[in-house]
């Protein structure tokens, strides 16, 4: 690994650092959700019914950290600004393998 | 721009599911072409650098939320095939781990954010650099090319959700999936998008662009194409 590599993966790190501003920010701003990616029980509220595919499958996976908290019904900010971190620096590290692994595969051994 | 579960039809996620391996098929034919074993790191990087840049979620007051990608600066810097393996790791991991985005739509966000924003934002590069080096072009053209991309990524994401009360309604007129059609949705996905996060993707792009223009002009893929 080079120089600017290592430079790169501590940035990277730093940013992993202040990820908890992606919670803080729209908390203090008091903003919802990204548009149309509603909960069954947020469309309801907004359309006024829900859509009969959408309850059927909105939750046909069960991810093991939902919505990068260990706890969703933990509403405490804090609590989930460093769930947030923790998801930041766990899946950021799991992409990165991921991807060297899959790179490796491709470009030294072919498919 | 993470499309969940139940928001679209099967008569739009399977195909976006098909297109999307065909990408990703002739993806892995050109990495493997292009990209030198010296430069896997960098991939890596990359593909972490985009689900970190995605948890920035920014808000607009009164409004939503919403993020940039990185899709544009990794198109320029690593070619677009680098790219669409990239985003797609980083995508497909959000999902299957975070439940970001929904696990049938991920052929749909993958085409969107992976595969349709860094081919776009490459070639609006190309467009707008019209292959100088000379710094303001550059940057000026990571800028267009990032804010561009982003925008026409989420109107793309907009239509597919904005055409599902076309395809699949109830008897009694009511949506299947996404209950907000093409009126809806395509302006409140582009508004949002050309207000706040487009900008942010195009100062990331400029920003990180011209970091390598400074630093290793010899990596940067779009100029070595250009020549």
């Amino acid at each position: 690994m080079n120089k600017l590599q290592k430079k790169i993966l501590i940035i990277l790190l730093l940013l992993c650092m202040i990820t908890p501003i992606g919670v803080l920010l729209p908390v203090f701003f008091n903003t919802g959700d990204a548009w149309g990616e509603w909960s069954a029980q947020t469309v309801k509220e907004l359309a006024g019914y829900v859509p009969k595919g959408l309850s059927k499958y909105s939750d046909l996976w069960k991810a093991p950290v939902p919505g990068y908290s260990v706890n969703r019904k933990d509403s405490s900010v804090a609590h989930r600004s460093g769930y947030y971190l923790v998801s930041a620096i766990f899946g950021a590290t799991v992409t990165y393998i991921v991807m060297l692994l899959i790179s490796r595969l491709i470009i030294r051994n072919g498919v | 721009m993470h499309i969940p579960d139940g928001y679209l039809s099967p008569q739009t996620y399977i195909p976006l599911y098909g297109v999307f391996a065909v990408a990703v098929t002739v993806a892995v034919k050109k990495v493997k072409k292009e990209v030198s074993a010296l430069d896997i790191p960098y991939l890596g990087m990359a593909a972490a650098f985009s689900f970190i840049l995605m948890m920035f979620n920014l808000p607009i007051p009164g409004g939503t939320t919403g993020h940039a990608v990185g899709s544009a600066v990794i198109a320029i810097l690593f070619g677009p095939w680098a790219a669409i393996v990239a985003v797609s790791v980083a995508l497909i991991i959000q999902a299957l781990i975070f439940g970001d985005g929904g696990i049938t739509a991920i052929g749909a966000n993958c085409f969107n954010m992976a595969v349709f924003m860094p081919f776009t934002a490459y070639y609006l590069f190309r467009l707008f650099s019209y292959n100088t080096v000379r710094k303001a072009r550059v940057l000026f053209a990571a800028f267009i090319s990032g804010y561009l991309s982003l925008v026409m990524a989420a109107i793309l994401t907009g239509i597919e959700f904005g055409i599902q009360p076309l395809i699949a309604s109830s008897s009694d007129g009511k949506a299947l999936y996404c209950p907000y059609n093409l009126k809806i949705a395509v302006p409140a996905m582009a508004i949002e998008h050309m207000l706040l996060f487009g900008i942010v993707e195009g100062l990331i792009t400029a920003i990180i662009v011209g970091y390598f223009l400074r630093n290793e002009p010899g990596l940067i893929y779009a100029f070595r194409k250009g020549r």
